[in-house]
């Protein structure tokens, strides 16, 4: 298979008309809940999933994604105009973007973020398309101890990475992986921790997990706190870099892509470290006289590409392994298992339409982004505005009819209350939604995985160090543990996580 | 016992790993255990218990000699008033029917908003419930009484 004939393939997909649109529509959104704090792209999918039911699966993949990488490129507006990251991953943009904006150059900054983006995104998808077909292939030769072992060292790896305590991390991932178990055990039949309640027997929804800890939990953390929101900058102009510029930051945006593209591959990275990783890259690397944090542009540059490529090329572990490394792209496999396609190595094969329309609309998508977004700058500003007490009820109406209209049966809806109980309990005892729900979606998996690799082993508990391929993943994992427990660096992790 | 916790997230959160684990173990005690080479319904839940009991004491013991701050309050009334709409809607969408449970949705939730007022919270729920109506049941064709099963007749 010729890596032009593949891309040729998904541009003759994504350039259908009812793609090309819907591709559109994703990104619009993207930006828009991206502008407005307060929604992220896991509830929004999750909300949009219904809606997706009658497309093509295809189409609603592109759409889906469209959200996900348009809400990076949202967040890092208002977190350069009014210093309101939209989403996690602009947190760090905020830092040297809205101090260029208070020196006037909110302009320039901007069209640093959107070039940076852009050209990380161009980047990571030829990365996607260069790396995904092998992997896949080197996936098909995997059995069951190797899925084992790689999906310890994804969950393994994403403890490490989660912000804040490690042992909160630990326990969130393995309440995620027992809740993940409530329902039908395939193997014996048998119901597990569902009281005898039918409406336990299928399990939890992932969609009402997420969108009680994600939607409900959020909107009564965010009613806490007062409403406060000043734009200081009614005009934005000179949304343009001179050639000089250019020069300037490219190589920032090349490390910061380099950077964003591993990050996102690796199970809990994504485009929240990807930012946070560039950011102390271009720090330690800047020669600008301007220093960060007071509008060093390459302090822009970096991290904004970074959270782009990292973005992008977190769809590489979901796509060939089917397994995801973010929340965000657990909802997309729930997204395609509705669709009945299982992710995993045999999406390339059986569906390579699907696989390379999906990779070619995001490069497509990042055009947009670029295209629209900057001369719709001033709408996006005026939306910054927008009360919150007037929004929240209306995505409670979003969250409300989206998990209903799921399975159709009112008991998700209560459940979704519990999961925004919950959810707003963890926030006040600082542990992370997130290990929680990566484990959720894991944890079927690892049980059916170790228990076929133990079928097959005799029972013996060896063969996950006997073969080289699964031992060489434990031992990944058992030295990444080892080294961040090692007292030194544990400290610097804090101070890293602090910023 | 203020004076001897000094990490309180990290007690309530080892508390809470610890007794789900506990929990879990123990009604794992049902379900067949099987062996290594056939796992029974229960190995693998009561491993992963196992495991969540540990780390949640190892949280627990952590709270006494490791300072940290005191839990914020609870937004009871915010909370109260988002939860409740929300479960309220589940209760009436059926029998009052989208309508109804859409527009006490909307005007309840708007209620826990220190910027709450009555007739805007009215005019965005039927603004919001007409519009929902258009997209989701005429527009996708979502199976919903828009009046439910006490209007039939």
């Amino acid at each position: 298979m010729d890596i032009l004939a593949n891309l040729s393939l998904g541009f003759s997909t994504a350039f259908g008309l009812a793609n090309l649109f819907y591709c559109f529509i994703g990104v619009v959104l993207g930006t828009l809940i991206g502008v407005l704090p307060g929604l992220g792209p896991v509830a929004t999918i999750a909300m949009l999933l219904p809606i997706t039911f009658n497309f093509e699966p295809v189409t609603a993949l592109i759409m889906l994604a469209g959200i996900f990488y348009g809400a990076q490129y949202g967040g890092s507006t208002t977190a350069i105009l009014v210093n309101l990251p939209g989403e996690a991953s602009s947190v760090i943009t905020a830092l040297d973007g809205y101090a260029m904006a208070r020196n006037g150059q909110a302009g320039k900054a901007l069209a640093t973020a959107a070039i940076g983006s852009f050209i990380a995104g161009t980047i990571a998808t030829f990365l996607i398309a260069l790396f995904a077909p092998p992997l896949a292939e080197m996936a098909m030769q995997f059995g069951p101890a190797e899925y084992f072992s790689l999906l310890v060292m994804g969950l393994i790896v994403s403890i490490i990475l989660a912000h804040g305590s490690l042992l909160h991390a630990i326990g969130m991932i393995l309440l995620g992986l027992l809740l993940g178990i409530i329902g039908t055990d395939v193997n014996s039949g048998a119901e597990r921790f569902t009281f005898g309640a039918p409406w336990l027997a299928d399990g939890i929804g992932f969609v009402v997990l997420a969108m009680g800890m994600y939607g409900v939990g959020e909107i009564v953390n965010n009613l806490e706190k007062k409403e406060t929101r000043d734009v200081m900058l009614k005009h934005v102009s000179g949304l343009r870099l001179s050639w000089a510029e250019f020069k300037q930051i490219l190589p920032s945006i090349l490390r910061g892509t380099g950077i964003g593209s591993f990050l996102g591959i690796l199970p809990g990275g994504g485009a929240v470290l990807s930012s946070f990783a560039a950011y102390a890259v271009e720090k330690k690397l800047s020669k600008n006289p301007i220093p960060f944090g007071e509008g060093a542009i390459e302090g822009v540059a970096g991290p904004e590409s970074a959270n782009n490529a990292g973005a992008q090329t977190s769809f590489i572990p979901m796509l060939t392994l089917g397994i995801p490394s973010n929340p965000t792209m657990a909802i997309m496999i729930g997204a395609m298992m509705i669709h009945s396609i299982q992710p995993g190595p045999a999406v390339l094969t059986e569906q390579p339409a699907l696989f390379w329309g999906l990779i070619v609309s995001m490069w497509i998508g990042n055009f947009f982004l670029i295209v629209l977004n900057l001369p719709l700058i001033g709408m996006w500003v005026k939306l910054i505005t927008a009360p919150y007490h007037l929004m929240y009820p209306v995505i409670l109406v979003f969250c409300a009819i989206g998990v209903i209209s799921i399975n159709n049966t009112e008991w998700d809806v209560f459940m979704m209350a519990a999961f925004g109980l919950i959810g707003y309990i963890f926030g006040k005892l600082e542990c992370e939604p997130a290990p929680m729900l990566l484990g959720f979606i894991l944890g079927p998996m690892m049980e059916e995985y170790l228990r076929r690799a133990l079928l097959m082993s005799s029972g013996d508990a060896t063969v996950f160090f006997t073969r080289p391929l699964s031992a060489t993943m434990l031992a990944f994992a058992a030295i990444a543990l080892v080294v961040v427990l090692l007292p030194s660096i544990s400290k610097k992790r804090e101070e890293t996580f602090k910023e | 016992m203020s004076s001897l916790i000094k990490h309180p997230k990290d007690f309530y959160a080892g508390l809470m790993y610890a007794s789900v684990g506990a929990a879990a173990a123990w009604i794992c005690r049902d379900y067949t255990m099987g062996s290594a080479v056939r796992m029974g319904p229960a190995y693998f839940p009561t491993l992963l218990a196992i495991l969540l009991i540990m780390v949640g004491v190892a949280s627990l013991i952590r709270s006494f000699f490791h300072r940290g701050e005191a839990i914020a309050a609870f937004a009871w009334k915010e909370l109260g008033l988002v939860l409740g709409a929300i479960v309220l809607f589940g209760l009436l969408v059926r029998v009052a029917g989208l309508a109804i449970a859409l527009i006490l949705l909307v005007v309840i939730s708007a209620w826990a908003s220190q910027q709450f007022k009555l007739k805007t919270a009215v005019l965005l729920a039927v603004v919001t419930t007409a519009a929902s109506i258009l997209v989701f049941v005429k527009g996708l064709g979502l199976p919903f009484a828009i009046l439910g099963t006490w209007f039939a007749r």
